[in-house]
């Protein structure tokens, strides 16, 4: 993943990241002189400090005034480089943290408006890790760009002109010199990297091992097999010490090594400064002085510091920009078809819905649904059935249009569904899913979410209709119990009668249920057929159906099959046309009849 | 994390060693500033090439020495912080296998395995970075003031103010911030919630057209979270400046004093080259103090989370006893039974009393969450009863060696779970020694004959947690694994939901024409899987409703004629 955004033009997200800094321009402009300005100043106290330390010679020597005056000035240029720092600093922070909450606010709308089958395609841990920790990512690898790439690269080049205006030969033997560390840390990152694979291999191992043993670790338990896992645990752990030792220990050499060739730097530039004080090969024209040599010393020290940090923040901003290539895939993700302009708003529809010629498939080289034609009448109830997995959730897709058909229509109230607004259609159905959704927060806002404005009677009313008002009263608090997303300790049953009484707060007038299969005890469900009853009173219905009672009740029976319509009837027909429905019928419906 | 140090005792030598050598290697970089001053007051001042060049060549022998020392202090340290946590990570494993099925409740497994996994990085690099650098950067800086006293009193008086004055600026903003981080992260984590939230539940949401309001209360999370996070940068962009700030106005306060005291003729102008060196070492290895104490403060912490793992005890005490085979009248007896978990307000369990004759089968069947799971897993032992006892053969589980107990009885768990390895590997859980034929005839009585064939026999692989075979394959194994221990009790917790009703019913035949047949209890939610069972057992909230056969449980229990009219309704038949 990763690799491939990499790969993917990155001028082409580096020009996508900077569209999104252009509105910050005049701070980044800012940033640059300030930076610039930071830099100068310094680089520039050292020098004065060199002066300074020139004009303290020996006993008697000291001149004084001028001493005063050189301190003076080191005051002011420090207290300026300081006070220009930290509105740089603060500057960098508006800039990156603005941007990125630009881009999270550009991804989240995105999300908003893509269509169902790029959310369905992929695992929304992906796209949430995108929005969160990609961003998060970029985030940290803009700030490090704008506060050490920059500056460092200043400082670098300030240093280099600072030193060789004072001594170009000494200033030499730096330049040569300090790339060595360079070398060498990458040598040992280099080395380092497939000790450190290896470490992560058999970490990975263990995890695996700890995952299934304590995951499982009851089953564990029941079948006294401690010692064994202990055994096949304490095998891997101690692989895991011998190459986790060797990881550690030869990624630890880094820092030794780079500061002994800084120390080497150091002790060269000590012994040609020292000559050139004396005059001879390393003397240029002006004076070096004693101050100069100092001013040079603490160069040496500040001159390889930028270079170990630029290939740390070369590193980070390279997985900045493949993570914001990830983010800017999903910003540029191809939206749904907006609602036309002339699109009409459907009011309380009266329900009849029909399908005509629809043809529709996910992906294009494998047909789904094909010719499909339905008509119902108002108030009438379609009850779909089929195996597991026989793609009865497709239909569900198309009357919410959560996907569009390919040919053919579907109108509702003889509109084309696609002349509608998806929010006019959307509020003519309830709908509710076997897996059942609930949002993070209180049980009132929970089933308010489609009449925020419901009176606390209107809720209580709609709960008492679902069967809910009951469990939600001996709740904690209430209607006010705030839940998880995924409903904490709600039992299943309970979550998916919250779902129904959200719909039964605003009873739409066309519906799409989805019945429940076998994680739901026999007497909560009950109730929840009760409510769907209750529901269903005089109002088109759709029903995902596994139970024998609604499907013959229903006023025409979809068979589904390998995602396609196969039959199509009421009860007695399909059962006289001896098709799949009576098979299915007989394999799974008369067994548990009959016990 | 006190108590977990214990465990740095097997590496002593390690953990003197390694912080030892690092101090080796600091002292030498604070001779460096004193062989630069001698450089300029006798090589310069003498105009003595041969004593530069010396000197120079003594910084070289000093780099060499203190990358030797250093190298070696690495090693001490890595050696150390990896053997710490692999043996902290061996105990605590054995440690949580020794917990009850209670404490695992109340942690959850998500928690043992983040304590066993990245807690433990975090404190393996934590003490690794202890050993290497907590001792080296305050030595430095305390080096450095005491180096400056050697060289000239009054000067070093200004380090002494220095250094206060900067550890009160680094350490004050870093306190300060921390907690701010935390906000910071906590208002990242609503972000990411909500995003979320829109994914997993994006059908909903665009069902009830709530997408313009996610977007608004995105946008105000998001602008909250930029907030904070401009919040503490602009308080964290204070440290450069305020610190580049006191140690410039050190420099300044001694170049002056520097000043009069040469001019006095106290003191070299290599020396007060040599105390600016100093001083700018001070800063750097300041602000290293205070990050690393940052990430050992983080270490700390979980290491603080894995000793509070450690101090969990299991809550269950093993007894001593080991059965016997003289056989009791009753194979299992429940005698008033009450069961109460751990920080649940009600009981799970009350007033159940019940016997089974062996060979008998016994039926339990309720609503969820009515105490069906619960009343059998106080069998094997899994939880103790809160007041009341479980017999079996005639003695109350509690006395009897866990071991012991448990080997007597076969459990097939509600969950199918299977572990990686080969099928043998799997079905040996249930028998370590268990010969290729008992293992055969334990599948061929699980129904699960053909599943070994299609799979190409016992040596076939199952991947981990069962991915390759179907839910009902995994379930039809876990019985099999139960069986071939050739259980006395076997307990099936509605174990066998994923099986169509012919292969359910053929399992039931064949345990029951089993030799030796085990007592046997079913757990279900299908009326049609117990109905012919010797005894059936009716839970609702925790009670009995209802003991009996089915057709007595027909006439007499309301729950139970519920349940089983709500699974035969008159139309099926």
């Amino acid at each position: 993943m990763a690799n491939a955004a990499k790969k993917k033009a990155p001028n082409g997200t580096l020009r996508k990241v900077l569209h999104y800094i252009r509105r910050y321009r005049v701070f980044l402009a800012l940033s640059i002189l300030l930076a610039a300005a930071t830099v100068a100043g310094t680089l520039y106290v050292p020098i004065l400090v060199g002066n300074a330390i020139d004009r303290i010679t020996g006993s008697g020597g000291v001149d004084f005034g001028a001493v005063a005056a050189i301190l003076l000035q080191i005051g002011i240029v420090v207290g300026a480089t300081a006070l220009l720092q930290w509105l740089m600093n603060t500057i960098n922070n508006r800039i990156t943290f603005h941007v990125i909450r630009d881009v999270r606010d550009e991804a989240f709308r995105k999300i908003e408006i893509l269509p169902l089958s790029y959310l369905d395609a992929h695992s929304s841990g992906e796209i949430v890790s995108r929005v969160i920790a990609d961003v998060d990512q970029f985030a940290d690898g803009l700030l490090m760009g704008f506060t050490q790439l920059f500056t460092g690269v200043v400082t670098i080049l300030g240093t280099l002109a600072f030193m060789l205006s004072i001594n170009w030969k000494i200033a030499l033997v730096v330049v040569v010199l300090t790339p060595l560390s360079l070398f060498a840390a990458r040598f040992i990152a280099g080395r380092t990297y497939r000790l450190f694979r290896l470490q992560s291999e058999t970490r990975g191992r263990q995890t695996a091992l700890i995952d299934e043993m304590i995951g499982n670790q009851k089953v564990v338990q029941a079948f006294s097999h401690e010692t064994e896992s202990q055994e096949q645990f304490d095998a891997i752990n101690r692989d895991l010490q011998k190459c986790s030792l060797r990881a550690t220990f030869f990624s630890s050499l880094t820092n030794p090594t780079t500061r002994f060739v800084n120390n080497i730097v150091y002790a060269c530039v000590a012994l040609t400064g020292a000559l050139a004080v004396l005059g001879g090969w390393f003397s240029i024209g002006a004076a070096f002085t004693v101050g100069s040599l100092s001013c040079f010393l603490s160069y040496a020290n500040q001159y390889t510091k930028p270079f170990n940090e630029i290939s740390g923040v070369i590193t980070e901003l390279q997985n900045a920009l493949a993570c914001a290539a990830r983010i800017f895939e999903l910003i540029e993700e191809t939206p749904q078809v907006p609602d036309a302009p002339d699109a009409a708003v459907l009011h309380r529809a009266e329900g009849s819905v029909s399908l005509e010629n629809v043809a529709f498939s996910y992906v294009p080289d494998r047909r789904l649904i094909e010719n499909l034609n339905l008509s119902v009448r108002p108030g009438q109830r379609i009850a779909i059935v089929g195996p597991t997995g026989c793609g009865k959730t497709t239909l569900i897709n198309l009357l919410m249009r959560f996907y569009d058909v390919n040919s053919g229509s579907i109108r509702v109230d003889g509109h084309d569904i696609r002349t509608l607004t998806r929010r006019s259609l959307r509020s003519n159905y309830g709908m509710v899913l076997q897996e059942t959704w609930l949002k993070a927060g209180s049980i009132r806002e929970n089933i308010t979410m489609g009449k925020p404005d419901a009176t606390e009677e209107e809720i209580i009313a709609a709960a008492k209709a679902s069967h809910a008002h009951s469990f939600i009263r001996r709740l904690p608090e209430g209607y006010d119990t705030v839940i998880s997303e995924d409903g904490g300790g709600l039992s299943q049953g309970q979550k998916q009668l919250l779902c129904i009484t959200r719909v039964m707060l605003c009873l739409p007038p066309m519906l799409i249920l989805d019945e429940a299969t076998s994680s739901i005890d026999t007497r909560t469900e009950l109730k929840i057929q009760q409510a769907f009853a209750q529901l269903m009173k005089g109002r088109t219905s759709f029903i995902v159906a596994h139970r024998l009672s609604t499907i013959r009740e229903a006023d025409v029976i979809l068979v589904m099959k390998d995602g396609r319509i196969v039959e199509q009837g009421n009860h007695e027909e399909l059962l006289r046309r001896n098709g799949f429905y009576a098979a299915l019928y007989n394999s799974q419906f008369e067994n548990t009849g009959n016990g | 994390m006190k108590k977990l140090l214990i465990y740095l005792k097997a590496y002593t030598k390690e953990s003197i060693l390694g912080p030892l050598f690092k101090l080796l290697e600091a002292a030498l970089d604070l001779i460096v500033p004193l062989v630069i001053a001698a450089i300029i007051d006798y090589g310069i001042a003498g105009s003595d090439r041969g004593y530069i060049f010396r000197m120079c060549l003594l910084l070289v022998g000093l780099g060499i020495v203190g990358l030797a020392f250093s190298v070696t202090a690495q090693y001490f340290a890595a050696k150390a912080a990896v053997g710490f946590v692999t043996d902290i990570r061996c105990s605590l494993f054995r440690h949580i296998q020794s917990l009850s099925y209670s404490e695992m409740d109340r942690l959850g497994t998500s928690t043992m395995i983040t304590r066993m996994t990245s807690d433990m990085n975090q404190v393996q690099n934590g003490v690794n970075l202890t050993l290497r650098l907590l001792l080296r950067s305050p030595f430095v800086v305390f080096g450095a003031m005491v180096m400056a006293f050697t060289i000239d009193v009054p000067s070093a008086w200004i380090f002494a103010v220095a250094i206060p004055v900067l550890s009160v600026v680094v350490f004050g903003i870093m306190l300060w911030c921390i907690p701010l981080y935390k906000k910071v992260q906590a208002r990242l984590d609503g972000v990411l919630g909500i995003t979320r939230e829109n994914l997993t539940g994006v059908r909903v949401i665009r069902a009830f057209c709530k997408e313009e309001d996610e977007t608004g209360e995105f946008s105000a999370r998001n602008q909250a979270l930029t907030a904070m996070q401009k919040y503490v940068g602009r308080i964290s962009a204070l440290m450069n400046p305020l610190t580049y700030i006191i140690i410039n106005l050190a420099v300044i306060w001694l170049i002056r004093t520097g000043a009069i005291r040469v001019n006095a003729g106290l003191l070299t102008q290599g020396a007060v080259v040599a105390l600016y060196n100093y001083m700018s070492q001070i800063l750097v290895e300041l602000v290293k103090l205070a990050n690393l104490i940052i990430n050992i403060t983080k270490s700390v912490a979980c290491g603080n989370r894995i000793q509070s793992l450690f101090e969990i005890r299991s809550t269950l005490l093993d007894g001593s006893k080991t059965p016997s085979s003289a056989g009791s009248e009753y194979a299992v007896e429940f005698r008033n039974v009450e069961l109460c978990y751990q920080n649940a307000g009600e009981s799970s369990l009350s007033e159940v009393n019940f016997a089974v004759r062996p060979g008998e089968t016994v039926g339990i069947i309720g609503g969820t969450g009515s105490g069906k799971s619960s009343l059998v897993n106080l069998i094997p032992r899994f939880y103790d009863a809160t007041s009341g006892s479980v017999l079996v053969d005639g003695t109350d589980v509690r006395e009897y060696r866990l071991d012991a107990l448990r080997s007597r009885i076969g459990v097939v768990p509600q969950k199918a779970v299977l572990f990686q390895g080969t099928i043998r590997d799997n079905m040996r859980w249930g028998k370590k020694d268990a010969t290729d034929d008992e293992i055969m005839e334990a599948i061929t009585v699980a129904q699960a004959k053909e599943v070994v064939e299609s799979k190409g026999g016992l040596d076939a692989v199952i991947e981990q947690g069962g991915r390759n075979l179907s839910g009902g394959q995994r379930q039809r194994f876990t019985i099999a694994r139960a069986l071939v221990r050739r259980p006395e009790i076997l307990i099936l917790d509605d174990s066998a939901s994923a099986l169509d009703f012919a292969t359910d019913a053929a399992l039931r035949k064949a345990i029951r024409s089993m030799k030796n047949r085990p007592t046997v209890f079913l757990v279900s939610q299908r009326a049609a899987s117990i109905q012919y069972a010797d005894q059936i057992v009716v839970l609702d909230d925790g009670r009995v409703a209802g003991i009996g056969r089915h057709d007595e449980l027909l006439q007499h229990c309301e729950v139970y004629r519920e349940i089983y009219e709500s699974q035969f309704k008159k139309e099926g038949n």
